[in-house]
C-alpha cells in the first residue's frame, strides 16, 4: 500500500515566475514527513506538485522527477487522474461536496470512478469514517448533508473521503490552520494513526505540530521577496528541532526569523 | 453648591461623544428621501399596470371556457369562446425555444468557465453581450431572411421559436456563467485531488453545486421570451382556431392574440379578450416565477 516518494531536483514555476528551486528530497513509506517554513516558501507548492495538482492553476508548469516507487509520476505516458487516484489530498480549509449527503461525500471518489454496489459502498463508507475517527459522531446522519458538521469534523470528513479511495499516499495543506485546539488534537491523533497504512506529507504553520506528529521534517525558506523558495535541509524531527545544521532553520525553529 | 462641585469634577476637555451634528441629519434626511422617491418611482408604474389588468381582465379570465376554449368560429362581437390557442402557442413556441436554447448555453458557460482561455474564450464573451443586446424585431427579421427567404421554409410557429432562441441564449449563457463562476475553486480541486477526471467533476459536482441558480435562470428567461411580440408578429399567421403542429399553419399565441383583436376587433368584446389575455400571461409568467423558485429551492444544497 504505502510507497515512498523520491523528489529529485524539483522546479516548479507559475508562468515565468520560478517559484520553487531545485528541491531533492526523500519521503520513506508509512512515516509523516512536515513541510515547515515561512509564507511564500514554497512549502504547499512542493506539496502540490506531488500530486500534479500543482498544473491546475493555469500557466503553472515543473520540472525535474518526482518518483513513486520508482516511477516518474510526471512521464510523458502518466495521466494526472491516475496520479491524484494514488496520491491523496487533504486541503487547508474543508471542502465537502455542499449537494452530497455525508455517505455520499465519503465514497464520492469511488461512486464517480463507476463503482455502483450499494453494499459495498456503505462498507467503504463505515471503513473511511471509522479511520478519520468520525463514525461514531455521524452514523446515525449518514444522509444528513455534509456541510451541517462542524468545522473539525467537515475536515475529517474530507480525510475520510480522502482515504475512502485507498490511496498510497496522503497530503495535507495546512489540514488543522482553520480548526479549534480540540479538533487539531484530533486530528493530529488521527494523522499518528494513519501513519500505519499511508505515507504521509504534511505542510503546517505551528510548529509544535510538526514535532508532534512527523518523523522528519523539512524546512524550507526564501532569499527574499519575488525570490525563488528552496529546501534548506531535511532531517528527522528530532534532530531538526534540537539540533539542525542549518542556522537559518536554527532561528526559524527559535523564532528569532524575520 | 453642586454645580460647583461638578464643574470641579468636570475634565477640562470636552467629551469624546457628541450628538449628531445638525448638517448630518439634514443630509440623512434627503438621502432617505431620495431613497423613497426611488422607491415609488419603480413600484407606482408596477402596481398601475398589475391593478388596471386585474381589474379590467378579471372577469374574462374567472370564467372556465377561457381556459378550454379557442375563439374558433367567433365573430369580433361574440361574447364566450377562450384564448386556450394562444396559451398552447405560447408555451409551446417558448417550450422548443428553450429546448435549443437551454443546452448549447449551458455548454456555452461551461466552455467560458472550465475551458475558455484566451482568444476565442473572448470573442465568445463579446458575441454573447452584442447578441443580448439585439432588438426582439432584428432578431425577427434576421430569422425571416434566414429561414423563410433564405432556406424557403413558411412562417410557422417553429420559426417563431427560432428567432426566441436568438433572445434567449444571452441570457442564459450570462446567467449560467454567473452560477458556476461562483461554484469554489475548493471543490473542482477536491474532486480532482479524488482521481476524478475534469468532466466528471463539471457534470457531478460542478453543475449539481450551481444548479438551483442556473435552473432560476432558465426559468425567468423562458417567462421573458414569452412575452415577446416582435417574433410573433413577423414570423407567423393568427389563427382564432387550435393549431397543434408547431411546424405548420397559423398559429397563435397570446401576445399575437392580443395584437389581432386590437387591430380586427374595434368592439367592446374585442378590448375585453385584449385585458383578458394580458392578465392570462401575467398569471402564466408569475407561475414560472413561482415555479422557479420552488425548483431552486428543492435542488438547492442543504445545510441540515
Amino acid at each position: 500500500m504505502a510507497k515512498r516518494i523520491d523528489v529529485k531536483d524539483l522546479n516548479i514555476y507559475y508562468g515565468k515566475f520560478h517559484a520553487v528551486d531545485g528541491v531533492t528530497l526523500s519521503v520513506p513509506p508509512r512515516s509523516v514527513t512536515a513541510f515547515i517554513g515561512p509564507s511564500g516558501c514554497g512549502k504547499s507548492t512542493v506539496l502540490r506538485s506531488l500530486n500534479r495538482m500543482h498544473e491546475v492553476i493555469p500557466g503553472a508548469r515543473v520540472e525535474g522527477d518526482v518518483l513513486l516507487d520508482g516511477q516518474n509520476i510526471y512521464a510523458s505516458a502518466v495521466d494526472p487522474v491516475q496520479v491524484r487516484r494514488t496520491i491523496g489530498m487533504v486541503f487547508q480549509r474543508p471542502n465537502p461536496f455542499p449537494t452530497m449527503s455525508i455517505r455520499d461525500n465519503v465514497v464520492a471518489g469511488l461512486k464517480l470512478a463507476g463503482v455502483r454496489n450499494k453494499s459495498q459502498l456503505d462498507e467503504v463508507a463505515e471503513r473511511a469514517l471509522r479511520g478519520a475517527n468520525l463514525w461514531n459522531e455521524v452514523k446515525d446522519r449518514l444522509n444528513r448533508p455534509g456541510g451541517g458538521l462542524s468545522g473539525g469534523q467537515q475536515q475529517r470528513l474530507c480525510i475520510a473521503r480522502a482515504i475512502a479511495v485507498r490511496p498510497d499516499v496522503l497530503l495535507m495543506d495546512e489540514p488543522c490552520s482553520a480548526l479549534d485546539p480540540i479538533s487539531t488534537l484530533a486530528i493530529e491523533d488521527l494523522i499518528t494513526e494513519l501513519k500505519k497504512d499511508y505515507t504521509i506529507v504534511i505542510v503546517t504553520h505551528n510548529m509544535q505540530q510538526a514535532a508532534r506528529v512527523s518523523d522528519q521534517t523539512a524546512f524550507f525558506n526564501l532569499a527574499g521577496v519575488g525570490q525563488p523558495g528552496r529546501l534548506v535541509e531535511i532531517d528527522d524531527t528530532e534532530k531538526i528541532f534540537s539540533n539542525p545544521t542549518q542556522k537559518a532553520t536554527e532561528d526559524y525553529i527559535s523564532g528569532r526569523f524575520g | 453648591m453642586t454645580t460647583a462641585t461638578l464643574d470641579v469634577n468636570q475634565p477640562a476637555t470636552p467629551p469624546a461623544f457628541q450628538h449628531l451634528s445638525t448638517g448630518r441629519r439634514v443630509k440623512n434626511g434627503i438621502a432617505t428621501a431620495l431613497v423613497w422617491l426611488a422607491f415609488l418611482v419603480a413600484v407606482i408604474p408596477l402596481v398601475w399596470v398589475l391593478v388596471s389588468v386585474l381589474a379590467r381582465g378579471a372577469h374574462m379570465v374567472a370564467n372556465a371556457d377561457w381556459w378550454q376554449q379557442s375563439l374558433g368560429g367567433l365573430l369580433g362581437d361574440d361574447v364566450g369562446g377562450g384564448v386556450y390557442h394562444a396559451i398552447y402557442g405560447s408555451l409551446v413556441q417558448s417550450l422548443m425555444c428553450a429546448v435549443i436554447a437551454v443546452p448549447i448555453g449551458l455548454l456555452v458557460a461551461i466552455y467560458l468557465v472550465e475551458y475558455g482561455r484566451g482568444r476565442l474564450a473572448k470573442a465568445t464573451t463579446f458575441m454573447v453581450d452584442i447578441l443580448s443586446g439585439v432588438p426582439s424585431i432584428v432578431a425577427a427579421l434576421f430569422i425571416y431572411a434566414m429561414w423563410i427567404t433564405t432556406l424557403g421554409f413558411n412562417r410557422s410557429g417553429f420559426a417563431v421559436s427560432l428567432a426566441l432562441v436568438l433572445l434567449m441564449l444571452p441570457v442564459v449563457v450570462r446567467s449560467s456563467e454567473d452560477m458556476l463562476r461562483l461554484v469554489p475553486d475548493e471543490l473542482r480541486e477536491a474532486s480532482y485531488a479524488l482521481g476524478i477526471p475534469k468532466w466528471k467533476t463539471i457534470v457531478k459536482i460542478v453543475i449539481p453545486t450551481a444548479l438551483s441558480g442556473i435552473l432560476t435562470g432558465i426559468m425567468l428567461a423562458l417567462a421573458r421570451v414569452m412575452g415577446e411580440t416582435a417574433p410573433v408578429l413577423v414570423l407567423v399567421g393568427y389563427s382564432g382556431y387550435i393549431n397543434y403542429d408547431l411546424f405548420s399553419g397559423e398559429m397563435a399565441s397570446l401576445p399575437l392574440l392580443m395584437n389581432s383583436e386590437r387591430v380586427s376587433n374595434p368592439s367592446p368584446i374585442g378590448t375585453d379578450r385584449i385585458w383578458g389575455a394580458a392578465l392570462t400571461l401575467v398569471i402564466i409568467i408569475a407561475l414560472f416565477n413561482l415555479a422557479a423558485t420552488l425548483l431552486s429551492r428543492l435542488v438547492a444544497p442543504k445545510k441540515k
